[in-house]
C-alpha cells in the first residue's frame, strides 16, 4: 500500500508541529501536503508523498544505489564469466 | 520525473534481466506482498523479462481485496442513510458487496465522495456541521498515519461529526500466515516498500529466521523491483534468509518512528478478517478505547452479518499466491472488471485485475513476438 | 440478431442491458469506457439496426444526389463549466467539428441545442455563448440553427450543450475503421492528456506552476490539409474521453485487427505525467479534447508526419505504432522497458487511487 510520490518541498508553514505543512511540487504539479512527518525536512528537500501526507525524506545519495549495484554487478558477472571461460 | 524516470529505463531493466538470467540456476518461487509491486510487475511486463525457473505469486497486499465483505456491506448501509456524506479513496468505489458497491449507492442518490486524503474528509466534517461525514479508512500500514492524523485532529479540534470506518491491516501477520499455511510454496518475499517506509523492517526479521526465507524490502518502480529480485534470488541461490533492504533511498531500518507514535496513539492491534483468507490474529488496527467516539461502526450501530461469497470466486487462493488468475473458471468470461466476482477483479491492483487488464491472454498462448532476453549459456 | 429479438426488443419485451447487473444508469455508462459501449452495443445499435450506426465511426457519412455528407452529434455536460483553455461552449463547438473531420469532411454548419438550469446566471451564459461564436470562427463554421430549454433549479449541472454538425467530404477516400489495412502506420497528432488533467485540477484543487491548459481546439484544418495534400489515409479518430487507449481499441475492435505501439514514443507533457502519478492515473486513459490519431498508408507516413508537424496543432506529432495482421482486436503496446502487454478498454472512468 503503495501508491507513493516523491516531490519537492517548495515552501513550508504551521508551527503546529501536527499541522505543519507544505507545497510540494511533482514535477509541475504543486499541491499542499502534510509535514508532520517529517519534521526534519526542509525547503528544497524531496519528500515520498502518500494521501496528502508526507511519510518520508528521499536521501538521494542512496537513491543512485541502484544503479550502483547496477554496475557492480555487472562488472563482477563479468568477471565470473570470463573467469569460467578460462576454466574450460 | 525525478525519482521516477529513471527507475523505469528500459535498457538497464534489460541490464539487470539479463543478471539475472545469469545468477538464477535453480528454480525459485518469489512473492510480491504489495499490491502496487503486482500493478507494476504486470504493467510493466517485468515478469516476462525475467528466466522461466522463477516464478512470481502476487500476495495479498492488496487492502482493497482484503476488506471483508461484511465491512464493505457495513459502507453500504452506512452511505445509503440520508444525513450522510460517505467518503472514500477511489479504489473502494466499485468492490462488489453482497448485491452492489458504493458507486451504485451513489447512482441512487446517497451522498458518496472521493477524497485524496482522510484531512479531505476532515474537512468536509467542518464545512457540514450538519451532517455526518464517515471516511472509509482502509489500508495497509503506509495509510496508518494519515488515518491516525485524521482522528487525532478531529479528537484535538472537537470535530463531533466525524467518524471512521476501519479496515486496517498489517503485512507481517499475513506473510507469516501464508508461510505457515500447509500449500505454501513461497521461498522469498519481496516486502512492500512504502509500509517499510513507515514501520522500519525489524519486525521482519524473526520472520525471516524462523521460517528461513529471504525478505527483499523493494520499491515499485521497474528496476526497483528488479533489484529485489535479484537480491531475492541470490539470497536463495547462497542459502541465506536476511532481511535486506534493495528501497534504501526511501527505507530505513527503524521506519518513521513520528509516524509510529502517533499510529499507536490513535490505534491498537486487532484481530481481522481478510475476504478469502480468513480470520489472521492480530493482523489488523482498530482504534484506541480513547478515540472509540470516531468509531462509525458503533456511531452507527451497523449489525454484523454474514453472506457468502461467489462460490466460483477463488479471490482467495490467489491472494495467498496459491494460484494464478487464469486458473479461475471464470477469469475473463463471468468474472471481468465490469462484472467482478471478487474483490481481487476490482481494485486496479488487484491480481485478476492486473492480468485481465494487461495480459487477457496467458503467455504462452501469445502470438506476438516477446521480448528475447539475452540468457546466459549455462 | 436474429429478426426475433429484434421485435422483442421494439416491442420492449426484454431489456437487453441485463438488468439485474444494471438496473440503473451508471456514470460509468457515460465514461466512454466498456460500459459505454455495452450500451450502444447492445441497446442502441440493434434497435436502430442500420449500416451507419454498423460503421461504428465519429460521425455518419451519407450521400444526396452526388454529394457526399457528413453528419454528426455530440453533447456536452462538462463540470466544472470553465477550466484552463476552454469552456463548455469551446468544446461544443469543436467537439462537433472535429467529429466532421474524423469523417473527412469539411465541416460547414452547426446546431445548438442548450438546456439550461433554471437560476444559472446570466452572466455565464453570455460568457459561454461568446467562447462559441469565437471557437466557430476558429473552425470556419456557422451556427445556424438552436434551440433552448430551461429545467427546473437542481435537475441540471447550470448548462447542458448538445451540437449537431454537417460537412461535406471533399475526398474520395472511405475514412473509416473499415479501411484500416495490416501495415498501415499510426500517427498521434500530439501530447496526451492535458485536456483530463485540466479538468481534474480544477476539480481536485490541484495547483500548478504553469497552467495546464486544456489542449481543446478544431483540428479539422489540419486534417484538410493532410487530404488534400492527397495522401492515402485510412482511418481518423479523435481523442476524447477514454484517452489514447479507448480510441486505438475501438478501432482495432471495429477493424478486427490487431494494433501494436511503443509506449516510448507517446508524448506527454512532464506536469501531465506528475498529475498522473499522484492521483494514480494512467495517461493513456486521460481524456483529450484536440489531438487524433491517423491510420495512413505505410508509403504516405512521413510525408503525412511531416505535414503535420509543420502544423501549429500537430508540432509534437509523433509515429506510435502500426496495425498488425492480427484479426483479434487487440491492442498491445510495448512498454517502456521493453515487454510487452496488452492495452485494454476500461470499464468506466479512471477513478483515482491510493495503491
Amino acid at each position: 500500500m503503495c501508491l507513493a510520490v516523491p516531490g519537492k518541498i517548495l515552501s513550508i508553514e504551521g508551527s503546529d508541529p501536527l499541522l505543519r505543512s507544505g507545497k510540494v511540487d511533482f514535477s509541475g504539479i504543486v499541491k499542499v501536503i502534510n509535514l508532520a512527518y517529517v519534521p526534519e525536512a526542509q525547503v528544497g528537500d524531496y519528500v515520498l508523498v502518500h494521501v496528502g501526507f508526507a511519510i518520508n525524506t528521499i536521501d538521494e545519495g542512496e537513491a543512485r544505489q541502484v544503479f550502483e549495484y547496477l554496475r557492480q554487478m555487472g562488472e563482477l558477472a563479468e568477471l565470473e564469466e570470463n573467469g569460467e571461460k578460462e576454466v574450460k | 520525473m525525478k525519482f521516477i524516470d529513471e527507475y523505469r529505463e528500459g535498457e538497464a531493466a534489460q541490464r539487470y534481466a539479463r543478471m539475472i538470467h545469469r545468477l538464477a540456476k535453480r528454480e525459485w518461487t518469489i512473492m510480491e506482498v504489495c499490491g502496487g509491486q503486482t500493478h507494476s510487475i504486470v504493467k510493466f511486463g517485468i515478469d516476462e523479462l525475467l528466466p522461466k525457473q522463477i516464478t512470481l505469486v502476487h500476495g495479498p497486499g492488496c487492502p482493497v481485496c482484503v476488506t471483508p465483505l461484511e465491512l464493505i456491506e457495513k459502507a453500504i448501509e452506512i452511505a445509503s442513510r440520508p444525513g450522510v456524506i460517505f467518503c472514500s479513496f477511489g479504489d473502494m468505489l466499485r468492490v462488489p458487496g453482497n448485491s452492489k458497491d458504493l458507486l451504485s449507492v451513489k447512482a441512487e442518490g446517497g451522498d458518496v465522495r472521493i477524497v485524496y486524503s482522510p484531512l479531505d474528509a476532515l474537512r468536509l466534517a467542518r464545512e457540514n456541521p450538519e451532517r455526518q461525514v464517515v471516511f472509509f479508512a482502509v489500508g495497509f500500514e503506509t495509510t496508518a498515519p494519515a488515518n491516525a492524523m485524521a482522528v487525532f485532529q478531529a479528537h484535538q479540534q472537537q470535530v463531533k461529526n466525524f467518524s471512521i470506518l476501519v479496515s486496517h491491516v498489517l503485512v507481517p501477520p499475513a506473510m507469516e500466515a501464508i508461510l505457515s499455511s500447509a500449500s505454501n510454496r513461497v521461498q522469498g518475499f519481496l516486502a512492500a516498500g512504502h509500509v517499510c517506509t513507515v514501520m522500519g523492517y525489524e519486525e521482519y526479521e524473526p520472520i525471516a529466521k524462523k521460517y528461513h526465507v529471504p525478505i527483499v524490502v523493494t520499491g515499485f518502480e521497474p528496476l526497483d523491483i528488479l533489484q529485489g529480485i535479484y537480491m531475492c534470488i541470490r539470497q536463495l541461490e547462497e542459502g541465506r534468509a536476511e532481511v535486506e533492504n534493495q528501497y534504501r533511498r526511501a527505507v530505513q531500518r527503524p521506519g518513521n518512528t513520528v509516524a509510529q507514535n502517533l499510529i499507536q496513539k490513535v490505534f491498537r492491534v486487532v484481530h481481522r478478517k481478510w475476504r478469502g483468507v480468513g480470520q489472521i490474529n492480530h493482523s489488523g488496527l482498530g482504534l484506541q478505547d480513547l478515540f472509540a467516539d470516531f468509531d462509525a461502526e458503533r456511531r452507527f450501530g451497523v449489525a454484523d452479518q454474514t453472506f457468502e461469497e461467489s462460490p466460483e470466486c477463488i479471490s482467495g487462493l490467489v491472494l495467498q499466491g496459491v494460484k494464478k488468475p487464469f486458473e479461475c473458471s471464470a477469469f475473463g468470461s463471468r468474472c471481468t472488471p465490469e462484472h467482478p466476482l471478487g474483490a481481487t477483479m476490482v481494485s486496479s491492483e488487484g491480481a485478476c485485475a492486473a492480468y485481465y487488464r494487461y495480459r487477457r491472454i496467458r503467455p504462452e498462448e501469445s502470438s506476438i513476438p516477446r521480448q528475447k532476453v539475452e540468457a546466459h549459456e549455462a | 440478431m436474429k429478426p426475433d429479438s429484434l421485435n422483442e426488443l421494439a416491442n420492449g419485451f426484454s431489456c437487453p442491458i441485463p438488468i439485474d447487473q444494471y438496473p440503473q444508469i451508471l456514470l460509468a455508462h457515460g465514461g466512454g469506457g466498456n460500459l459505454s459501449h455495452q450500451l450502444i452495443e447492445k441497446m442502441f445499435l440493434p434497435l436502430f439496426h442500420n449500416p451507419f450506426l454498423e460503421s461504428r465511426h465519429d460521425g455518419a457519412v451519407f450521400q444526396i444526389g452526388s454529394q457526399k455528407l457528413a453528419f454528426t452529434t455530440d453533447s456536452y455536460v462538462v463540470r466544472p463549466l470553465f477550466f484552463p483553455g476552454g469552456d463548455i461552449g469551446t468544446l461544443a463547438v469543436n467537439g462537433s467539428v472535429n467529429d466532421l473531420a474524423m469523417c473527412g469532411a469539411r465541416p460547414l454548419y452547426l446546431s445548438a441545442g442548450f438546456i439550461l438550469e433554471e437560476g444559472l446566471p446570466m452572466e455565464t451564459l453570455w460568457r459561454v455563448v461568446q467562447s462559441m461564436k469565437r471557437a466557430a470562427e476558429e473552425a470556419s463554421v456557422q451556427l445556424i440553427t438552436g434551440d433552448t430549454k430551461v429545467v427546473d433549479r437542481g435537475k441540471g449541472d447550470g448548462i447542458f450543450i448538445n451540437t449537431a454538425g454537417v460537412g461535406v467530404l471533399e475526398t474520395p477516400l472511405t475514412i473509416s475503421p473499415a479501411s484500416v489495412r495490416p501495415g498501415d502506420v499510426i500517427l498521434l497528432s500530439g501530447d496526451i492528456g492535458r485536456h483530463g488533467i485540466a479538468i481534474m485540477a480544477v476539480r481536485e484543487g490541484l495547483e500548478f506552476e504553469t497552467t495546464i491548459e486544456s489542449d481543446c481546439a478544431p483540428v479539422s484544418g489540419l486534417v484538410l490539409s493532410m487530404l488534400e495534400a492527397e495522401l492515402e489515409i485510412h482511418c481518423l479518430r479523435d481523442l476524447t474521453r477514454g484517452g489514447l487507449a479507448s480510441a486505438l481499441v475501438e478501432i482495432a475492435e471495429a477493424a478486427k485487427l490487431g494494433i501494436h505501439i511503443d509506449e516510448n514514443s507517446i508524448p506527454a507533457r512532464e506536469d501531465v505525467r506528475g498529475a498522473c502519478e499522484i492521483l494514480g492515473f494512467d495517461p493513456l486513459y486521460v481524456a483529450n479534447e484536440g489531438r487524433f490519431v491517423c491510420f495512413v498508408a505505410p508509403e504516405h507516413a512521413e510525408r503525412a508526419l511531416d505535414l503535420m508537424r509543420a502544423h501549429p496543432l500537430g508540432i509534437e506529432a509523433s509515429r506510435i505504432g502500426q496495425v498488425t495482421p492480427e484479426e483479434n482486436g487487440l491492442v498491445t503496446m510495448k512498454s517502456r522497458i521493453g515487454a510487452t502487454r496488452i492495452v485494454d478498454m476500461l470499464s468506466g472512468e479512471q477513478l483515482p487511487r491510493i495503491c
